[in-house]
């Protein structure tokens, strides 16, 4: 019970930035390398905004948020737009190394220096039954229910949001109704990103340390979290970051924790065998 | 209404499109008529945006709207059922006829297009909530066409809307087509099945290899000897 409560608040961790890797997807079949990353300077950006300006946890989160939504918007127009016509490799590779260049010019920056994150919300523990539950958690587990619901309003009840779905199921027929698809791949990536500077804000308070390269281990995980539930499926993402984080909380717990990375990644081989189109994915039929 | 004049189009280094030249006037029913291949749903989408022009002028009532994008040619009363349908399938009816409204902002109007809509086409009224991609074939083309009149085009450009369609039900798509136009939306028609095509248009057009080669009144061209030979299996 204890494993299951830290594992969905790591997994609510998991399943913010496999959102932005699954909405991404949805809409230009790009598997989005850099957004660890963008989770990673998300991470930053809170600290900075916690630290230099010593602003409260939700306030250094909107901020977070509203500036990985920035980012996420230019690395699009900058690296994957000019490339919108290329084949898929080609701009997978440039994910690849737009990831780089945002790992190692943090780096520069910020020095490559593990940080220790400034505790804002004073810990208290619950004791629930022999179930021990932290503040963190609480405000993990909290922040990503709301985030998650207000993203499913977006999606299916806003224009932006049927836009956006409009756009990754027929682009052509997307542009034929009026709608810019450029513009609605933007919007895509801000609301992804934003997501993943919301998730970076969270984890550096919940493991308390952050660096440069942070983003490339739960980045991954995020990435298998959104093939496990079905990769474009924004319910799929949920599910599988759930999923993945609880079962890696389970194997650290009762197995042993140095074999949780390495179970995590034989689930994505498994499902890669298994059931492809991931949990809640259909082999989709077309009608003619 | 829609002028097109000496269009050229190419995909990398083929010619698809080879100086076309048509007019559609208010009112017109106009068919563009010709074999697999031919150009024609090239020229559809040309006019609507999807395809660039290499060269040649496309002008709706007046306005060069050539190098115009898709959305902005949708705001200036275009719009186009495509070929197969494509409606959004994972999108309940309701929100495919919402998709076709996307540029409009004025609400009470919207929901009166959607009553008529659903007053042409009752069977979407009726399923308003299911996802678009388990109705039928015919359904599928009603609903494409109601998504494009959400838009209150001046003119309508319909590419093969008898594709994989029963007898019957073709029939009944080509009444509603007459019915659209009488109610006064122009309309463009693409079509293989010449002889549905021919018997509602007001005027034609014929399209090989990506040329006009033949063009007259509906019944001019029915009675035609080229078209009689070539589509309708005439001798």
């Amino acid at each position: 019970m204890q494993q299951i409560v830290n594992g969905i608040s790591l997994g609510s961790i998991y399943a913010l930035i496999a959102l932005g890797y699954t909405m991404v997807y949805g809409i230009i079949k790009l598997i989005n390398f850099a957004h660890g990353d963008i989770y990673m300077i998300g991470a930053y950006i809170g600290y900075a905004a916690i630290t230099f300006a010593h602003l409260g946890f939700f306030p250094a989160m909107v901020i977070s948020m509203i500036a990985c939504g920035l980012l996420g918007v230019i690395t699009e127009k900058v690296a994957y737009k000019p490339l919108r016509n290329a084949s898929r490799i080609a701009v997978l590779i440039t994910a690849i190394g737009v990831s780089l260049l945002m790992e190692y010019v943090m780096m520069f920056f910020v020095s490559p220096d593990v940080r220790s994150y400034p505790a804002v919300l004073n810990n208290k523990v619950f004791h629930i039954g022999n179930v021990i539950v932290n503040t963190q958690q609480i405000y993990i587990i909290v922040t990503a229910i709301v985030l998650m619901v207000v993203l499913q309003f977006i999606v299916h009840k806003t224009k932006v949001g049927k836009a956006m779905r409009a756009v990754s199921i027929d682009k052509d027929a997307a542009e034929l109704m009026g709608i810019k698809v450029d513009q609605t791949i933007s919007y895509t990536f801000a609301i992804g990103s934003a997501m993943a500077g919301a998730a970076g804000v969270l984890v550096g308070l919940y493991y308390n340390s952050i660096d440069p390269l942070m983003g490339i281990m739960p980045g991954l995980k995020a990435f298998v979290a959104a093939v496990f539930g079905g990769i474009g499926i924004i319910p799929g993402a949920m599910l599988g970051g759930l999923s993945i984080g609880v079962i890696e909380t389970m194997v650290s717990g009762y197995g042993s924790s140095l074999f949780k990375d390495a179970v995590v990644f034989a689930i994505l081989i498994l499902i890669l065998i298994l059931k492809p189109a991931g949990i809640l994915g259909k082999n989709t039929r077309e009608k003619v | 209404m829609l002028e097109i004049k000496d269009l050229n189009v190419h995909y990398g280094v083929i010619h698809a499109l080879k100086n076309i030249s048509l007019t559609v006037n208010d009112g017109e029913i106009v068919t563009l008529i010709g074999a697999n291949g031919a150009g024609k749903t090239t020229t559809l989408r040309t006019i609507s945006g999807l395809k660039k022009i290499t060269s040649g002028e496309i002008i709706l009532d007046g306005k060069q709207i050539g190098l115009l994008s898709a959305p902005q040619r949708v705001s200036l009363g275009l719009s186009q059922v495509p070929e197969g349908r494509r409606i959004f399938p994972e999108m309940s009816v309701l929100e495919n006829l919402e998709m076709g409204a996307f540029l409009r902002k004025d609400k009470d109007e919207i929901r009166k297009d959607m009553q008529s809509v659903y007053e042409r086409f009752p069977i979407l009224g009726d399923r308003k909530k299911q996802l678009a991609g388990t109705l039928s074939g015919g359904e599928q083309q009603m609903l494409a066409m109601g998504r494009a009149l959400m838009s209150r085009p001046k003119i309508l450009l319909l590419d093969e809307p008898s594709m994989g369609l029963a007898p019957l039900l073709v029939r009944e798509i080509f009444e509603i087509i007459k019915d659209i136009n009488k109610s006064g939306t122009t309309v463009l028609l693409v079509e293989q099945n010449a002889s549905m095509a021919l018997s509602i248009a007001h005027r034609g057009y014929v399209i090989e290899t990506g040329s006009i080669v033949l063009t007259g009144s509906g019944e001019e061209l029915m009675k035609s000897n080229e078209v009689q030979k070539a589509y309708l299996g005439g001798e």
